[in-house]
Protein backbone atom coordinates (compact mmCIF):
# COMPACT_ATOMS: atom_id res chain seq x y z
CA UNK A 1 0.00 0.00 0.00
CA UNK A 2 2.72 2.44 1.12
CA UNK A 3 4.86 1.21 -1.76
CA UNK A 4 2.26 1.83 -4.39
CA UNK A 5 1.49 5.25 -2.92
CA UNK A 6 5.12 6.39 -3.04
CA UNK A 7 5.61 5.10 -6.56
CA UNK A 8 3.18 7.73 -7.79
CA UNK A 9 4.87 11.06 -8.46
CA UNK A 10 1.66 12.76 -7.37
CA UNK A 11 1.94 11.34 -3.85
CA UNK A 12 4.82 13.74 -3.24
CA UNK A 13 2.73 16.67 -4.44
CA UNK A 14 -0.10 15.73 -2.08
CA UNK A 15 2.22 15.29 0.91
CA UNK A 16 3.92 18.57 0.06
CA UNK A 17 0.61 20.46 -0.18
CA UNK A 18 -0.41 19.18 3.26
CA UNK A 19 2.95 20.08 4.81
CA UNK A 20 2.89 23.57 3.30
CA UNK A 21 -0.67 24.12 4.56
CA UNK A 22 -0.06 22.86 8.11
CA UNK A 23 3.46 24.11 8.76
CA UNK A 24 2.62 27.75 9.71
CA UNK A 25 0.39 26.46 12.54
CA UNK A 26 3.38 24.67 14.08
CA UNK A 27 5.97 27.40 13.77
CA UNK A 28 6.53 29.32 17.01
CA UNK A 29 7.62 32.66 15.56
CA UNK A 30 7.96 34.87 12.49
CA UNK A 31 11.65 34.01 12.38
CA UNK A 32 10.85 30.39 11.60
CA UNK A 33 8.23 31.41 9.09
CA UNK A 34 10.89 33.44 7.32
CA UNK A 35 13.16 30.38 7.25
CA UNK A 36 10.28 28.28 5.90
CA UNK A 37 9.69 30.82 3.12
CA UNK A 38 13.38 30.68 2.20
CA UNK A 39 13.22 26.87 2.11
CA UNK A 40 10.24 27.02 -0.29
CA UNK A 41 12.08 29.48 -2.56
CA UNK A 42 15.25 27.38 -2.74
CA UNK A 43 13.28 24.16 -3.04
CA UNK A 44 11.59 25.61 -6.13
CA UNK A 45 15.00 25.98 -7.81
CA UNK A 46 16.00 22.45 -6.86
CA UNK A 47 12.74 20.89 -8.10
CA UNK A 48 13.44 22.46 -11.51
CA UNK A 49 17.14 21.63 -11.46
CA UNK A 50 16.29 18.04 -10.61
CA UNK A 51 14.52 17.70 -13.98
CA UNK A 52 17.83 18.55 -15.63
CA UNK A 53 20.33 16.78 -13.34
CA UNK A 54 18.28 14.00 -11.75
CA UNK A 55 16.15 12.99 -14.72
CA UNK A 56 17.96 14.04 -17.92
CA UNK A 57 21.35 13.44 -16.26
CA UNK A 58 22.88 16.73 -17.42
CA UNK A 59 24.82 18.70 -14.81
CA UNK A 60 24.71 22.50 -14.49
CA UNK A 61 27.03 24.52 -12.28
CA UNK A 62 25.60 27.80 -13.54
CA UNK A 63 21.94 27.90 -12.60
CA UNK A 64 22.46 30.83 -10.26
CA UNK A 65 22.83 32.78 -13.50
CA UNK A 66 19.14 32.19 -14.23
CA UNK A 67 18.29 32.82 -10.56
CA UNK A 68 20.05 36.19 -11.01
CA UNK A 69 18.15 36.99 -14.21
CA UNK A 70 14.87 36.57 -12.32
CA UNK A 71 16.14 38.59 -9.36
CA UNK A 72 17.43 41.49 -11.46
CA UNK A 73 14.33 41.48 -13.68
CA UNK A 74 12.12 42.50 -10.72
CA UNK A 75 14.70 45.09 -9.70
CA UNK A 76 15.54 46.66 -13.07
CA UNK A 77 12.05 46.38 -14.63
CA UNK A 78 10.15 48.57 -12.15
CA UNK A 79 13.10 50.89 -11.32
CA UNK A 80 14.46 51.68 -14.78
CA UNK A 81 11.69 50.74 -17.19
CA UNK A 82 8.54 51.49 -15.21
CA UNK A 83 7.20 47.95 -15.62
CA UNK A 84 4.94 46.79 -12.74
CA UNK A 85 6.71 44.19 -10.54
CA UNK A 86 4.33 41.32 -11.39
CA UNK A 87 4.95 41.85 -15.11
CA UNK A 88 8.70 42.13 -14.50
CA UNK A 89 8.51 38.75 -12.74
CA UNK A 90 6.86 37.14 -15.77
CA UNK A 91 9.20 38.83 -18.24
CA UNK A 92 12.19 37.75 -16.12
CA UNK A 93 11.05 34.12 -16.24
CA UNK A 94 10.58 34.35 -20.03
CA UNK A 95 13.97 36.05 -20.43
CA UNK A 96 15.66 33.26 -18.45
CA UNK A 97 13.93 30.69 -20.66
CA UNK A 98 15.07 32.44 -23.84
CA UNK A 99 18.65 32.83 -22.56
CA UNK A 100 18.68 29.14 -21.55
CA UNK A 101 17.46 28.22 -25.03
CA UNK A 102 20.18 30.27 -26.75
CA UNK A 103 23.00 29.20 -24.42
CA UNK A 104 21.78 25.61 -24.12
CA UNK A 105 21.84 24.87 -27.84
CA UNK A 106 25.62 25.04 -28.15
CA UNK A 107 26.71 23.91 -24.67
CA UNK A 108 24.39 20.93 -24.21
CA UNK A 109 26.36 19.17 -26.94
CA UNK A 110 29.05 18.80 -24.29
CA UNK A 111 28.97 15.95 -21.83
CA UNK A 112 29.98 15.27 -18.25
CA UNK A 113 32.86 17.37 -16.96
CA UNK A 114 32.95 19.51 -20.10
CA UNK A 115 29.31 20.47 -19.66
CA UNK A 116 29.96 21.20 -15.97
CA UNK A 117 32.79 23.61 -16.84
CA UNK A 118 30.81 25.29 -19.63
CA UNK A 119 27.79 25.91 -17.39
CA UNK A 120 30.17 27.15 -14.69
CA UNK A 121 31.51 29.71 -17.17
CA UNK A 122 27.96 30.70 -18.11
CA UNK A 123 27.06 31.38 -14.46
CA UNK A 124 30.24 33.41 -13.88
CA UNK A 125 29.49 35.46 -16.97
CA UNK A 126 26.07 36.49 -15.64
CA UNK A 127 27.51 37.35 -12.22
CA UNK A 128 30.14 39.56 -13.92
CA UNK A 129 27.52 41.38 -15.98
CA UNK A 130 25.40 42.06 -12.88
CA UNK A 131 28.45 43.30 -10.95
CA UNK A 132 29.82 45.51 -13.73
CA UNK A 133 26.81 47.14 -15.37
CA UNK A 134 26.49 49.58 -12.47
CA UNK A 135 24.22 52.02 -14.31
CA UNK A 136 21.56 49.33 -14.55
CA UNK A 137 22.30 47.00 -11.65
CA UNK A 138 23.89 49.18 -8.98
CA UNK A 139 27.17 47.28 -9.35
CA UNK A 140 28.65 45.15 -6.55
CA UNK A 141 26.46 46.82 -3.90
CA UNK A 142 23.28 45.73 -5.68
CA UNK A 143 20.04 47.64 -5.86
CA UNK A 144 16.74 47.86 -3.97
CA UNK A 145 13.76 45.88 -5.24
CA UNK A 146 10.31 47.51 -5.11
CA UNK A 147 7.56 45.62 -3.29
CA UNK A 148 5.25 43.42 -5.32
CA UNK A 149 1.74 44.89 -5.49
CA UNK A 150 -1.08 42.56 -6.51
CA UNK A 151 -4.69 43.81 -6.82
CA UNK A 152 -3.84 46.79 -4.66
CA UNK A 153 -2.21 44.60 -1.96
CA UNK A 154 1.39 45.26 -1.03
CA UNK A 155 3.20 41.94 -0.67
CA UNK A 156 5.69 42.00 2.18
CA UNK A 157 6.64 40.16 5.33
CA UNK A 158 7.26 36.45 6.05
CA UNK A 159 3.56 35.55 6.21
CA UNK A 160 2.74 36.74 2.71
CA UNK A 161 5.91 35.40 1.19
CA UNK A 162 5.58 32.06 2.90
CA UNK A 163 2.20 31.56 1.21
CA UNK A 164 3.35 32.84 -2.19
CA UNK A 165 6.47 30.66 -2.19
CA UNK A 166 4.70 27.67 -0.66
CA UNK A 167 1.87 27.64 -3.18
CA UNK A 168 4.30 28.18 -6.06
CA UNK A 169 6.41 25.27 -4.79
CA UNK A 170 3.38 22.96 -4.75
CA UNK A 171 2.49 24.05 -8.29
CA UNK A 172 6.13 23.62 -9.36
CA UNK A 173 6.25 20.11 -7.89
CA UNK A 174 2.95 19.27 -9.61
CA UNK A 175 4.30 20.43 -13.01
CA UNK A 176 7.51 18.43 -12.44
CA UNK A 177 5.40 15.35 -11.60
CA UNK A 178 3.39 15.88 -14.79
CA UNK A 179 6.53 16.08 -16.91
CA UNK A 180 8.05 12.98 -15.31
CA UNK A 181 4.93 10.90 -15.98
CA UNK A 182 4.65 12.03 -19.62
CA UNK A 183 6.37 10.93 -22.84
CA UNK A 184 8.77 13.85 -22.28
CA UNK A 185 9.71 12.44 -18.87
CA UNK A 186 10.32 8.98 -20.32
CA UNK A 187 12.56 10.53 -22.98
CA UNK A 188 14.57 12.42 -20.31
CA UNK A 189 15.06 9.29 -18.18
CA UNK A 190 16.04 7.32 -21.29
CA UNK A 191 18.69 9.91 -22.19
CA UNK A 192 20.09 9.63 -18.66
CA UNK A 193 20.55 5.85 -18.93
CA UNK A 194 21.73 5.57 -22.56
CA UNK A 195 21.93 8.45 -24.98
CA UNK A 196 22.82 6.06 -27.78
CA UNK A 197 19.76 3.89 -27.27
CA UNK A 198 17.53 6.97 -26.90
CA UNK A 199 18.71 8.29 -30.28
CA UNK A 200 18.22 4.98 -31.99
CA UNK A 201 14.63 4.89 -30.72
CA UNK A 202 13.90 8.19 -32.48
CA UNK A 203 14.40 10.60 -29.56
CA UNK A 204 15.83 13.96 -30.59
CA UNK A 205 18.28 14.00 -27.67
CA UNK A 206 19.43 17.60 -28.18
CA UNK A 207 15.83 18.82 -28.11
CA UNK A 208 14.95 17.06 -24.86
CA UNK A 209 18.11 18.20 -23.09
CA UNK A 210 17.20 21.72 -24.15
CA UNK A 211 13.63 21.34 -22.85
CA UNK A 212 14.95 20.26 -19.43
CA UNK A 213 17.50 23.09 -19.46
CA UNK A 214 14.90 25.77 -20.32
CA UNK A 215 12.36 24.43 -17.78
CA UNK A 216 14.93 24.37 -14.99
CA UNK A 217 16.05 27.91 -15.92
CA UNK A 218 12.47 29.19 -15.62
CA UNK A 219 12.08 27.56 -12.18
CA UNK A 220 15.33 29.23 -11.07
CA UNK A 221 14.30 32.64 -12.43
CA UNK A 222 10.93 32.60 -10.63
CA UNK A 223 12.64 31.65 -7.36
CA UNK A 224 15.27 34.36 -7.89
CA UNK A 225 12.58 36.98 -8.40
CA UNK A 226 10.78 35.82 -5.24
CA UNK A 227 13.92 36.02 -3.12
CA UNK A 228 14.74 39.51 -4.43
CA UNK A 229 11.22 40.77 -3.72
CA UNK A 230 11.16 39.07 -0.31
CA UNK A 231 14.51 40.63 0.68
CA UNK A 232 13.74 43.97 -1.01
CA UNK A 233 17.33 43.93 -2.25
CA UNK A 234 19.40 42.17 -4.89
CA UNK A 235 23.20 41.88 -5.14
CA UNK A 236 25.43 40.06 -7.68
CA UNK A 237 25.83 37.29 -5.12
CA UNK A 238 22.34 36.14 -6.14
CA UNK A 239 23.91 34.75 -9.31
CA UNK A 240 27.30 33.94 -7.80
CA UNK A 241 29.28 30.76 -8.14
CA UNK A 242 28.54 29.69 -4.55
CA UNK A 243 24.80 29.91 -5.19
CA UNK A 244 25.10 27.56 -8.16
CA UNK A 245 27.09 25.09 -6.08
CA UNK A 246 24.54 25.39 -3.30
CA UNK A 247 21.71 24.43 -5.70
CA UNK A 248 23.54 21.35 -6.95
CA UNK A 249 24.50 20.36 -3.40
CA UNK A 250 20.84 20.58 -2.32
CA UNK A 251 19.79 18.36 -5.21
CA UNK A 252 22.52 15.77 -4.57
CA UNK A 253 22.14 15.66 -0.76
CA UNK A 254 18.38 15.22 -0.95
CA UNK A 255 18.58 12.67 -3.73
CA UNK A 256 18.81 13.12 -7.49
CA UNK A 257 15.79 11.99 -9.43
CA UNK A 258 13.50 12.53 -6.44
CA UNK A 259 11.32 15.64 -6.25
CA UNK A 260 10.82 15.19 -2.52
CA UNK A 261 14.58 14.69 -2.20
CA UNK A 262 15.26 18.09 -3.75
CA UNK A 263 12.93 19.74 -1.26
CA UNK A 264 14.51 17.92 1.70
CA UNK A 265 17.97 18.89 0.41
CA UNK A 266 16.94 22.53 0.20
CA UNK A 267 15.46 22.41 3.69
CA UNK A 268 18.62 20.83 5.06
CA UNK A 269 20.99 23.40 3.56
CA UNK A 270 18.83 26.35 4.68
CA UNK A 271 18.24 24.95 8.19
CA UNK A 272 21.68 23.54 9.00
CA UNK A 273 23.50 26.89 9.15
CA UNK A 274 20.76 28.12 11.53
CA UNK A 275 21.04 25.05 13.76
CA UNK A 276 24.83 24.92 13.63
CA UNK A 277 25.21 28.42 15.05
CA UNK A 278 25.66 26.64 18.41
CA UNK A 279 29.11 25.67 17.13
CA UNK A 280 30.01 29.36 16.75
CA UNK A 281 33.32 29.62 14.90
CA UNK A 282 33.20 26.01 13.75
CA UNK A 283 29.86 26.36 11.99
CA UNK A 284 31.25 25.87 8.48
CA UNK A 285 33.37 22.92 9.51
CA UNK A 286 30.30 21.26 10.99
CA UNK A 287 28.29 21.95 7.83
CA UNK A 288 31.02 20.44 5.66
CA UNK A 289 31.20 17.40 7.92
CA UNK A 290 27.46 16.80 7.73
CA UNK A 291 27.67 16.93 3.92
CA UNK A 292 30.59 14.50 3.79
CA UNK A 293 28.88 12.07 6.16
CA UNK A 294 25.64 12.14 4.16
CA UNK A 295 27.51 11.44 0.91
CA UNK A 296 29.50 8.56 2.44
CA UNK A 297 26.58 6.82 4.12
CA UNK A 298 23.73 7.61 1.72
CA UNK A 299 25.37 8.29 -1.65
CA UNK A 300 22.00 8.02 -3.44
CA UNK A 301 20.78 10.98 -1.38
CA UNK A 302 18.64 11.16 1.73
CA UNK A 303 15.16 10.55 0.36
CA UNK A 304 15.83 7.68 -2.10
CA UNK A 305 17.94 5.90 0.54
CA UNK A 306 15.27 6.29 3.20
CA UNK A 307 12.58 5.09 0.80
CA UNK A 308 14.71 2.02 0.02
CA UNK A 309 15.30 1.33 3.67
CA UNK A 310 11.58 1.44 4.44
CA UNK A 311 10.80 -0.74 1.43
CA UNK A 312 8.71 1.87 -0.34
CA UNK A 313 10.55 1.46 -3.61
CA UNK A 314 10.33 -1.30 -6.14
CA UNK A 315 13.27 -3.71 -6.13
CA UNK B 1 13.59 -1.69 -54.49
CA UNK B 2 15.45 -3.00 -51.47
CA UNK B 3 14.43 -2.10 -47.96
CA UNK B 4 18.05 -1.42 -47.09
CA UNK B 5 20.87 -0.88 -49.59
CA UNK B 6 24.48 -0.37 -48.55
CA UNK B 7 26.76 0.73 -51.39
CA UNK B 8 30.56 0.82 -51.23
CA UNK B 9 30.67 1.71 -47.54
CA UNK B 10 34.05 2.65 -46.08
CA UNK B 11 35.20 4.09 -42.76
CA UNK B 12 38.45 4.44 -40.88
CA UNK B 13 39.61 5.65 -37.49
CA UNK B 14 42.83 7.62 -37.65
CA UNK B 15 45.13 5.60 -39.89
CA UNK B 16 43.22 2.34 -39.38
CA UNK B 17 40.72 1.34 -42.04
CA UNK B 18 37.80 -0.48 -40.44
CA UNK B 19 35.58 -1.09 -43.47
CA UNK B 20 36.40 -1.05 -47.18
CA UNK B 21 33.88 -1.06 -50.01
CA UNK B 22 31.12 -3.07 -48.31
CA UNK B 23 27.91 -3.47 -50.33
CA UNK B 24 24.73 -5.45 -49.81
CA UNK B 25 20.93 -5.26 -50.11
CA UNK B 26 18.34 -6.55 -47.71
CA UNK B 27 14.75 -7.22 -48.80
CA UNK B 28 11.51 -7.08 -46.81
CA UNK B 29 10.97 -10.22 -44.75
CA UNK B 30 14.54 -11.39 -45.27
CA UNK B 31 16.93 -12.50 -42.53
CA UNK B 32 20.36 -11.34 -43.64
CA UNK B 33 23.30 -12.39 -41.46
CA UNK B 34 26.71 -10.73 -41.24
CA UNK B 35 29.45 -12.98 -39.89
CA UNK B 36 33.19 -12.82 -39.56
CA UNK B 37 36.00 -13.08 -37.00
CA UNK B 38 36.37 -10.64 -34.11
CA UNK B 39 37.49 -7.23 -35.38
CA UNK B 40 36.13 -7.90 -38.88
CA UNK B 41 34.07 -4.70 -38.67
CA UNK B 42 30.58 -6.09 -38.05
CA UNK B 43 29.61 -3.77 -35.20
CA UNK B 44 31.30 -0.84 -36.96
CA UNK B 45 29.14 -1.59 -39.99
CA UNK B 46 26.04 -1.50 -37.75
CA UNK B 47 27.18 1.77 -36.21
CA UNK B 48 27.60 3.35 -39.65
CA UNK B 49 24.30 2.04 -41.00
CA UNK B 50 22.40 3.21 -37.88
CA UNK B 51 23.95 6.68 -38.12
CA UNK B 52 26.20 6.62 -35.04
CA UNK B 53 29.33 7.09 -37.23
CA UNK B 54 29.34 9.00 -40.53
CA UNK B 55 30.87 6.90 -43.35
CA UNK B 56 34.01 8.04 -45.14
CA UNK B 57 32.83 6.56 -48.45
CA UNK B 58 29.66 5.03 -49.80
CA UNK B 59 25.92 5.47 -49.43
CA UNK B 60 23.15 3.98 -47.33
CA UNK B 61 19.62 3.87 -48.77
CA UNK B 62 16.33 3.04 -47.10
CA UNK B 63 13.54 2.25 -49.58
CA UNK B 64 15.69 3.89 -52.29
CA UNK B 65 15.98 7.15 -50.34
CA UNK B 66 19.56 8.27 -49.65
CA UNK B 67 19.93 8.50 -45.85
CA UNK B 68 23.74 8.62 -45.65
CA UNK B 69 24.95 10.68 -42.70
CA UNK B 70 21.53 11.27 -41.14
CA UNK B 71 21.55 11.25 -37.31
CA UNK B 72 20.18 8.09 -35.64
CA UNK B 73 16.87 9.65 -34.53
CA UNK B 74 16.05 10.65 -38.11
CA UNK B 75 16.92 7.17 -39.36
CA UNK B 76 14.60 5.79 -36.71
CA UNK B 77 11.82 7.93 -38.17
CA UNK B 78 12.54 6.36 -41.58
CA UNK B 79 12.01 2.91 -40.13
CA UNK B 80 15.43 1.73 -38.96
CA UNK B 81 15.90 0.30 -35.48
CA UNK B 82 18.57 -1.78 -33.79
CA UNK B 83 19.76 -3.60 -30.68
CA UNK B 84 23.23 -3.51 -29.15
CA UNK B 85 25.89 -6.13 -28.54
CA UNK B 86 26.83 -4.45 -25.24
CA UNK B 87 23.26 -4.04 -23.97
CA UNK B 88 22.00 -0.45 -23.98
CA UNK B 89 18.98 -1.06 -21.79
CA UNK B 90 17.57 1.80 -19.68
CA UNK B 91 18.61 -0.01 -16.52
CA UNK B 92 16.90 2.26 -14.00
CA UNK B 93 13.52 2.09 -15.75
CA UNK B 94 11.03 -0.77 -15.55
CA UNK B 95 10.82 -3.28 -18.41
CA UNK B 96 7.49 -1.74 -19.48
CA UNK B 97 8.93 1.79 -19.39
CA UNK B 98 11.84 0.63 -21.59
CA UNK B 99 9.42 -0.51 -24.25
CA UNK B 100 7.26 2.60 -23.78
CA UNK B 101 10.29 4.75 -24.65
CA UNK B 102 10.41 2.83 -27.92
CA UNK B 103 6.94 4.21 -28.72
CA UNK B 104 8.29 7.78 -28.53
CA UNK B 105 8.02 8.53 -32.25
CA UNK B 106 4.42 7.39 -32.35
CA UNK B 107 3.37 9.46 -29.35
CA UNK B 108 1.93 12.97 -29.29
CA UNK B 109 4.88 15.08 -28.22
CA UNK B 110 3.32 18.39 -27.20
CA UNK B 111 5.48 19.49 -24.27
CA UNK B 112 2.99 22.15 -23.12
CA UNK B 113 0.32 19.45 -22.77
CA UNK B 114 2.85 17.38 -20.79
CA UNK B 115 3.47 20.24 -18.33
CA UNK B 116 -0.16 20.27 -17.27
CA UNK B 117 -1.14 16.62 -17.92
CA UNK B 118 -4.06 17.38 -20.17
CA UNK B 119 -6.49 14.46 -20.59
CA UNK B 120 -4.84 13.71 -23.96
CA UNK B 121 -1.60 12.89 -22.12
CA UNK B 122 -3.31 10.36 -19.84
CA UNK B 123 -4.92 8.77 -22.89
CA UNK B 124 -1.54 8.70 -24.65
CA UNK B 125 0.11 7.02 -21.65
CA UNK B 126 -2.66 4.41 -21.58
CA UNK B 127 -2.30 3.62 -25.31
CA UNK B 128 1.50 3.46 -25.05
CA UNK B 129 1.36 1.18 -22.03
CA UNK B 130 -1.09 -1.17 -23.75
CA UNK B 131 1.20 -1.41 -26.80
CA UNK B 132 4.21 -2.03 -24.54
CA UNK B 133 2.40 -4.87 -22.77
CA UNK B 134 1.54 -6.42 -26.11
CA UNK B 135 5.21 -6.35 -27.17
CA UNK B 136 6.40 -7.72 -23.82
CA UNK B 137 3.97 -10.61 -24.32
CA UNK B 138 5.43 -11.16 -27.80
CA UNK B 139 8.92 -11.70 -26.35
CA UNK B 140 7.49 -13.57 -23.34
CA UNK B 141 8.34 -10.98 -20.68
CA UNK B 142 4.84 -10.13 -19.47
CA UNK B 143 5.47 -11.35 -15.95
CA UNK B 144 8.38 -8.94 -15.38
CA UNK B 145 6.76 -5.84 -16.92
CA UNK B 146 7.04 -3.77 -13.75
CA UNK B 147 10.43 -5.03 -12.58
CA UNK B 148 13.39 -2.64 -12.86
CA UNK B 149 15.32 -3.61 -15.97
CA UNK B 150 18.64 -3.61 -14.10
CA UNK B 151 17.45 -6.58 -12.05
CA UNK B 152 16.49 -8.82 -14.98
CA UNK B 153 18.58 -11.80 -16.15
CA UNK B 154 20.73 -11.50 -19.24
CA UNK B 155 18.55 -13.46 -21.63
CA UNK B 156 15.53 -11.37 -20.63
CA UNK B 157 17.46 -8.15 -21.34
CA UNK B 158 18.30 -9.38 -24.84
CA UNK B 159 14.61 -9.96 -25.53
CA UNK B 160 13.70 -6.66 -23.84
CA UNK B 161 15.96 -4.82 -26.30
CA UNK B 162 14.23 -6.59 -29.18
CA UNK B 163 10.78 -5.64 -27.84
CA UNK B 164 11.93 -2.03 -27.41
CA UNK B 165 13.26 -1.91 -30.97
CA UNK B 166 10.01 -3.41 -32.27
CA UNK B 167 8.05 -0.70 -30.45
CA UNK B 168 9.34 1.79 -33.03
CA UNK B 169 7.53 -0.29 -35.72
CA UNK B 170 10.69 -0.68 -37.81
CA UNK B 171 10.89 -1.72 -41.43
CA UNK B 172 14.53 -2.65 -40.93
CA UNK B 173 15.85 -4.19 -37.72
CA UNK B 174 19.57 -4.54 -36.99
CA UNK B 175 20.29 -7.19 -34.33
CA UNK B 176 23.82 -7.10 -32.92
CA UNK B 177 24.57 -10.51 -31.38
CA UNK B 178 21.06 -11.09 -29.99
CA UNK B 179 22.06 -14.49 -28.59
CA UNK B 180 25.40 -13.48 -27.05
CA UNK B 181 25.73 -14.85 -23.55
CA UNK B 182 22.47 -16.78 -23.79
CA UNK B 183 22.11 -20.46 -22.93
CA UNK B 184 20.75 -22.90 -25.57
CA UNK B 185 17.16 -22.54 -24.33
CA UNK B 186 17.29 -18.75 -24.46
CA UNK B 187 18.97 -18.91 -27.89
CA UNK B 188 16.12 -21.09 -29.12
CA UNK B 189 13.58 -18.51 -27.88
CA UNK B 190 15.42 -15.66 -29.59
CA UNK B 191 15.66 -17.70 -32.78
CA UNK B 192 11.84 -18.10 -32.73
CA UNK B 193 11.29 -14.42 -32.06
CA UNK B 194 13.54 -13.39 -34.97
CA UNK B 195 11.72 -15.67 -37.38
CA UNK B 196 8.35 -14.36 -36.22
CA UNK B 197 9.51 -10.75 -36.78
CA UNK B 198 10.79 -11.50 -40.28
CA UNK B 199 7.48 -13.18 -41.10
CA UNK B 200 5.75 -9.82 -40.53
CA UNK B 201 7.78 -8.32 -43.40
CA UNK B 202 10.57 -6.63 -41.42
CA UNK B 203 14.00 -6.78 -43.06
CA UNK B 204 16.40 -8.21 -40.47
CA UNK B 205 20.16 -7.76 -40.45
CA UNK B 206 21.80 -10.05 -37.93
CA UNK B 207 25.32 -10.10 -36.53
CA UNK B 208 25.86 -13.33 -34.65
CA UNK B 209 28.65 -15.71 -33.62
CA UNK B 210 26.39 -18.66 -32.91
CA UNK B 211 26.89 -20.50 -36.24
CA UNK B 212 24.09 -22.98 -35.61
CA UNK B 213 21.64 -20.10 -35.18
CA UNK B 214 22.99 -18.20 -38.20
CA UNK B 215 22.96 -21.18 -40.57
CA UNK B 216 19.50 -22.23 -39.45
CA UNK B 217 17.54 -19.00 -39.79
CA UNK B 218 19.41 -16.80 -42.32
CA UNK B 219 18.25 -16.51 -45.91
CA UNK B 220 21.56 -15.04 -47.00
CA UNK B 221 24.90 -14.57 -45.26
CA UNK B 222 27.54 -11.88 -45.81
CA UNK B 223 31.06 -12.63 -44.58
CA UNK B 224 33.47 -9.87 -43.51
CA UNK B 225 37.18 -10.22 -42.76
CA UNK B 226 39.30 -7.23 -41.75
CA UNK B 227 36.74 -4.84 -43.14
CA UNK B 228 36.47 -6.53 -46.54
CA UNK B 229 33.68 -8.64 -47.97
CA UNK B 230 35.03 -12.14 -48.62
CA UNK B 231 31.80 -13.94 -49.49
CA UNK B 232 28.06 -13.63 -49.76
CA UNK B 233 25.43 -16.25 -50.40
CA UNK B 234 23.14 -18.83 -48.87
CA UNK B 235 24.16 -20.87 -45.84
CA UNK B 236 25.18 -23.76 -48.09
CA UNK B 237 27.37 -21.58 -50.32
CA UNK B 238 29.09 -19.76 -47.49
CA UNK B 239 29.70 -22.93 -45.48
CA UNK B 240 31.76 -24.52 -48.28
CA UNK B 241 33.56 -21.35 -49.39
CA UNK B 242 37.31 -21.90 -48.96
CA UNK B 243 38.04 -18.26 -48.03
CA UNK B 244 35.37 -18.31 -45.32
CA UNK B 245 36.71 -21.56 -43.91
CA UNK B 246 40.24 -20.18 -43.89
CA UNK B 247 39.35 -16.80 -42.36
CA UNK B 248 36.59 -17.68 -39.95
CA UNK B 249 34.89 -21.05 -39.75
CA UNK B 250 37.92 -23.31 -39.70
CA UNK B 251 37.48 -27.06 -40.27
CA UNK B 252 35.72 -27.54 -36.93
CA UNK B 253 33.40 -24.58 -37.51
CA UNK B 254 32.48 -25.95 -40.90
CA UNK B 255 31.34 -29.23 -39.35
CA UNK B 256 29.44 -27.28 -36.66
CA UNK B 257 27.76 -25.13 -39.31
CA UNK B 258 26.88 -28.20 -41.38
CA UNK B 259 24.94 -29.69 -38.49
CA UNK B 260 22.54 -26.73 -38.26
Amino acid sequence: MMRRFFDSPYAVVLVLAIVVAVLPLLLPSLFYLRVAALICIFALVVVGLNLLIGFAGQVSLGHAGFFGIGAYAVAIGPTHLGIPPWLALILGAIAAGVVAFLVGRPILRLRGHYLAVATLGMGLLFAMVFANESAWTGGPDGMPVPRLVLFGWRMSGPWTWYWIAGVTLVIGAWIAANVIASPTGRALRAIHDSETAAQVLGIDVARYKLIAFVLSAVYAAVAGAYLAMFDGLVTPEASGFLRSIEFVTMAVLGGLGSTLGGIVGAALLVLLPQLLTVFHDYEHIALGLVMIVVMIFVPAGIVPSLANLLGWRKS
Amino acid sequence: MSRLAVEGLGIGFGGVTALTDVSFNVEAGEIFAIIGPNGAGKTTLFNVVSGLYPPRQGRVRINDEDVTGLPPFKLARRGLSRTFQNLQVFFRMSAADNVMVGRHMHEKRNVLAHLFTLPSVLEQNRVTRAKAEELLAFVDLSDVADRTAGNLPYGALRRLEIARALATEPQILLLDEPAAGCNPVETEEIDNVIQKIAATGVAIVLVEHDMKLVMKISHRIHVLDQGHTIAQGTAGEVRTNERVIAAYLGRHGQREAARA
